[in-house]
């Protein structure tokens, strides 16, 4: 039995019940949300509720909106996908790279409804992707931090070698490095987003270790914690995390997805929907600064409140040469912005970070 | 005060009926779990017992039953040779890992050749894989007497391991940019598991569940061997006088468990699955020990019970999405059924007597 | 880079607590003949009841006394289906770790980012403060104490305590003791319930202290880790505390080696603690035999009269 045949079959299948809904949901669109972990997890899958919730405020009662947590990856998921686009879903948010095979999938079945898929690389023309420019804000905290450490020791608790973690761990440290020249950055795999046992485990490691400045790609809030018993800095990551201001929290990295949602559904809304690949930034407000901490010097917060407004109005970007591989190969010449493409397959170090990317 | 009696034999009367009371018991005390939630408790209920089988979308959620259902009875099947002879695999989900792996690292080394003894052969991988994780709390126990119990139940951390390294190192996708994990068998027509009848969610992992069934319903009913392992269960000492010996029947029933856990591995990531990924393993393993007790470890009562916790599975996910019920809830639910059963299990063992008791 | 072998030892004493915990409680429940495989659910119903009572009182101490209750409590369903109403112990004891995660989730649901109430520096104070003995004799919180001072009582009570030996008559041969008139169900009940409350201390050192925080799923199988531990310790609480050190060893050294900017594949690192059980578990086995394991484990007891 070949593939069109299949899909051809189940599409029809899946029409015939699916249409007197569909029709009815042209009136109302109907919003879905789909998040790998549970709602209220404190990280990634709460920030993207608190979004979907803001987006169901700001338009009312002109959206409905529907969500289904903690979806396993895989055959779920893409059951999971399907039961939302035959309820009569007209735009579904998959928020997990893991998701991507099955929406691309339910894309393919129902060329009618549209789909947008977090962080990830394959895209139909019913499907977008988005992601967010967090290597903008590390830029901003990597010279913060730079800045603050009094043992030159940086540490950064890294969740798995993708391409995304290491463009974090690389931008932190150019500008780390820019504003302290003698830094050095120690770097500690938990193979985990989340698990605040594991992260308070590596932040101590990094304690041990002579680190007195740590940033972290994984969500919880425990890094804080076990910061704050050390007297050391952090950032808050992912959410403000301002209780832990002003020490040690320095800053934040915000994950802001709310007005991406809400243009999105806008051009649902208004027929202007169409595929992209969405890459925002600090400028169109996914990625946020958290407060500078009063523990910051007056001269620091000038700079780092300059290096975001630069990056902002696109007179800086953080990739920028001149800049070496690890391996002592050239990456960008004097001047030369890195490409898109580039950063999103990026999987080598820059020169200067004596660890090595674990294969 | 009430005192217990064994009866000679289960009651038969009982043994149907205590499935289908610990079933109401449990819409009962689930429906009670849900008002406390705040969701009006029939509609709950009715969302995930009626809803997947009659409800609107049924026609798409039914085959689903089967997709969710095949792995789930596959596996316990297996575990039902050695829960009957007291030969307690509970690494069955490590089992299903390595036999996911060594399948799909058979189809990989293939790529991109097109050969219809491609699948057939990862197939063979898939079972031997399994099998050879499962020898290996078999032969340790052999040997020197471990638990298998604790023994498959370290491998199974082991195989996650080794699916992490395998999605991030091995096995990972050249052509994936970096990210992890293997090539997407659905692209590969040579390796891929798809759906055998449009609209039915039968994918040869659904077949293989279905000839298990069967088989082990012959085996138990009709062969030496089927007899050999109840009574190595029962009556140990009983079984070395017929000729048992507890060696060999340690390595058949791990090795059946292995074996069977294995396939339902790889008919998964060639199927529904998808690929080699570290999130591969959603826990069917440990499920389907609570599949093969449900199913009061006989291969029909297996196939009831299996299709039964797909229903909770696939009505607690519509029940998610329309009712915005907790996905925690679901699995306090399934907990509560396993309670159910287990407390009126002992109906079926034992009588009930009222009374004092009586001198002898 | 080197690792600080003070700094280790002290993480390493804290991260094998929570295990510790859970795994003494456990040796004590197998001793009396009972396999409760349940230790994950107790495990984390006792870290989000002492969570949200800590949170809710303010008070650290009074989430610790509701931890082991919830564990205790959670535990008295097992010990009602398998003493009472006679149901296989590894059933039993797996649904109760499917209805305590479940459980637990739902209840942790407002909880999740919440801060608990700080439960204070080192008991010791002052002298944590002295070199490298200060720290790794003394440098701990009170819970780690009370963890050490449980094995050590535990140890006295079923060597030297005519309760003791009773319990441990129960586990060699139930129907034998209950000829001999000692109470075979109540005794085991109880046992059970020391084991729950220990694996809900356990599961609330996780949340309150170690992380601290709520997560869904926190305990992340610690409850099979004690399991193990209990195995490997052939039944000993002083072996028992070697075990749980062992393992937090294995697992803290990971993450210190990478911060040390050794590289090792992580995911090999991560497979060595359950493998040095394995093959703890076969050195045990091959030198002791089978006989070290309490006779009537796994057995349900029926009185016969």
């Amino acid at each position: 039995m070949n593939r069109r045949q299949l899909l051809s079959t189940a599409a029809a299948a899946t029409a015939i019940t699916a249409l007197p809904r569909l029709a009815f949901a042209q009136a109302k669109p109907k919003i879905g949300f789909i998040y790998v972990g549970p709602i209220n997890d404190g990280g990634w899958s709460q920030h993207h509720h608190e979004a979907a919730t803001k987006m169901k405020e700001h338009f009312g009662d002109a959206v409905e909106m529907v969500y289904q947590e903690s979806v396993p990856e895989g055959a779920d998921a893409e059951r999971a996908i399907t039961q939302m686009a035959l309820t009569g879903c007209s735009l579904i948010f998959t928020t997990s790279f893991g998701f991507m095979d099955a929406t691309l999938n339910v894309a393919k079945k129902f060329p009618k409804v549209k789909f947008e898929h977090a962080t990830g690389y394959k895209t139909a023309e019913n499907m977008a992707v988005y992601n967010a420019r967090f290597y903008e804000g590390r830029a901003v905290c990597g010279h913060i931090a730079g800045k603050m450490t009094k043992t030159n020791k940086i540490g950064y608790l890294a969740s798995f070698p993708i391409p995304e973690v290491i463009m974090g761990i690389n931008s932190t440290f150019i500008h780390a490095k820019k504003a302290n020249p003698d830094v050095t950055i120690s770097v500690v795999w938990l193979s985990t987003w989340f698990d605040p046992a594991k992260e308070a485990d590596g932040t101590q490691a990094l304690l041990d270790q002579g680190v007195d400045v740590v940033l972290a790609h994984t969500d919880s809030t425990a890094p804080l914690a076990t910061l704050q018993k050390a007297g050391a800095y952090g950032f808050g990551q992912a959410a403000d995390m301002i209780d832990y201001a002003p020490k040690p929290r320095l800053s934040s990295i915000i994950d802001n997805w709310a007005p991406y949602y809400i243009e999105r559904v806008q051009a649902v809304i208004d027929n202007s929907w169409a595929t992209a690949n969405n890459w925002y930034g600090i400028k169109e407000g996914m990625v946020g600064i958290g407060e500078f901490s009063s523990e910051i010097p007056e001269e620091v917060r000038a700079e780092a409140a300059k290096l975001e407004q630069d990056i902002v109005s696109g007179a800086y970007h953080p990739f920028t040469g001149p800049l070496k591989k690890q391996d002592g190969s050239d990456f960008l010449a004097e001047g030369e912005v890195v490409d898109d493409g580039t950063l999103a397959g990026m999987s080598f170090y820059v020169e200067g970070i004596t660890d090595k990317i674990p294969s | 005060m009430i005192r217990l009696e064994r009866r000679p034999q289960p009651s038969r009367g009982w043994v149907i009926a205590t499935p289908v009371l610990a079933v109401i018991a449990t819409m009962i005390a689930g429906g009670l779990l849900f008002a406390v939630l705040g969701k009006n408790p029939v509609e709950a209920i009715r969302t995930i017992f009626w809803d997947p089988l009659f409800g609107d979308y049924a026609s798409y959620s039914r085959p689903q039953l089967l997709v969710k259902a095949g792995p789930l009875i596959l596996i316990a099947i297996g575990l039902s040779f050695g829960f009957r002879a007291q030969i307690w695999n509970i690494g069955a989900e490590g089992q299903y890992m390595v036999g996911a792996l060594a399948g799909a690292a058979v189809g990989l080394a293939a790529y991109p050749t097109e050969s219809p003894l491609i699948f057939p052969a990862m197939v063979v991988a898939g079972a031997l894989g399994g099998f050879v994780w499962a020898m290996i709390p078999a032969l340790l126990k052999i040997r020197f007497g471990t638990s298998e119990i604790l023994v498959s139940l370290m491998l199974v951390y082991v195989a996650q391991q080794l699916l992490s390294a395998a999605a991030f190192g091995f096995l990972r996708n050249p052509e994936g940019m970096g990210f992890p994990g293997s090539r997407n068998f659905g692209d590969y027509p040579a390796a891929h598991n798809p759906e055998l009848v449009a609209g039915t969610g039968l994918h040869w992992g659904g077949i293989a569940a279905v000839l298990a069934v069967i088989v082990a319903q012959v085996v138990f009913s009709r062969f030496l061997f089927g007899f050999q392992i109840r009574v190595a269960g029962e009556a140990p000492r009983a079984a070395r006088f017929a000729g048992v010996r507890p060696g060999a029947m340690t390595l058949a029933c791990l090795g059946i468990s292995g074996a069977l856990a294995g396939l339902a591995g790889i008919f998964e990531v060639t199927g529904p699955s998808g690929q080699i990924t570290t999130e591969f393993a959603s826990g069917y393993g440990f499920t389907a020990i609570i599949v093969a007790f449900l199913g009061r470890l006989n291969p029909v009562g297996i196939l009831l019970a299996g299709l039964l916790m797909a229903l909770t599975y696939i009505g607690g996910e519509i029940a998610q999405l329309m009712l915005s019920l907790p996905s925690a809830a679901i699995q306090a639910f399934q907990g509560m059924l396993l309670f159910f059963l287990l407390a009126f299990d002992v109906l079926a063992n034992f009588r009930v007597r009222l009374g004092r008791k009586v001198a002898a | 880079m080197i690792i600080d072998p003070v700094l280790l030892t002290v993480s390493l004493v804290v991260a094998a607590t929570p295990i510790l915990l859970a795994a003494i409680g456990e040796l004590v429940v197998e001793r009396a003949g009972v396999l409760n495989l349940g230790v994950e659910g107790m495990m984390i119903v006792g870290a989000i009841t002492g969570f949200a009572t800590a949170v809710q009182t303010g008070s650290p101490v009074l989430g610790f006394v509701a931890a082991a209750a919830g564990g205790a409590a959670l535990s008295l369903v097992f010990a009602g289906l398998t003493q009472g109403l006679l149901s296989n112990q590894v059933a039993t004891g797996l649904a109760l770790t499917l209805f305590g995660i479940g459980f637990s989730a739902l209840i942790g649901q407002s909880y999740s980012g919440v801060r608990p109430p700080s439960i204070g520096g080192p008991l010791f104070g002052p002298l944590a403060g002295l070199p490298v003995i200060g720290p790794v004799l003394f440098g701990y919180d009170w819970v780690v104490y009370l963890a050490l001072l449980l094995v050590l009582g535990t140890g006295l009570f079923l060597a030297r305590t005519r309760a003791g030996l009773i319990l441990r008559a129960v586990g060699e041969n139930a129907e034998a003791a209950h000829a001999l008139g000692y109470p075979v169900v109540r005794v085991r009940t109880l046992a059970i319930a020391f084991g729950g409350a220990c694996a809900g201390l356990g599961g609330g050192y996780l949340s309150l202290v170690r992380v601290p925080q709520w997560t869904d799923g926190m305990t992340a199988g610690a409850g099979w880790i004690a399991l193990a531990i209990v195995v490997f310790a052939s039944w000993r609480p002083g072996r028992a505390l070697f075990g749980a050190w062992l393992f937090g060893g294995i697992s803290v050294l990971q993450l210190r080696l990478q911060a040390a900017g050794i590289a090792i594949p992580a995911q090999y690192l991560a497979m060595a603690p359950y493998l040095a059980t394995i093959l703890a578990l076969v050195i045990l086995s091959w030198k002791g035999g089978r006989g070290l394991a309490p006779a009537a484990l796994g057995k349900p007891f029926h009185a016969a009269r």
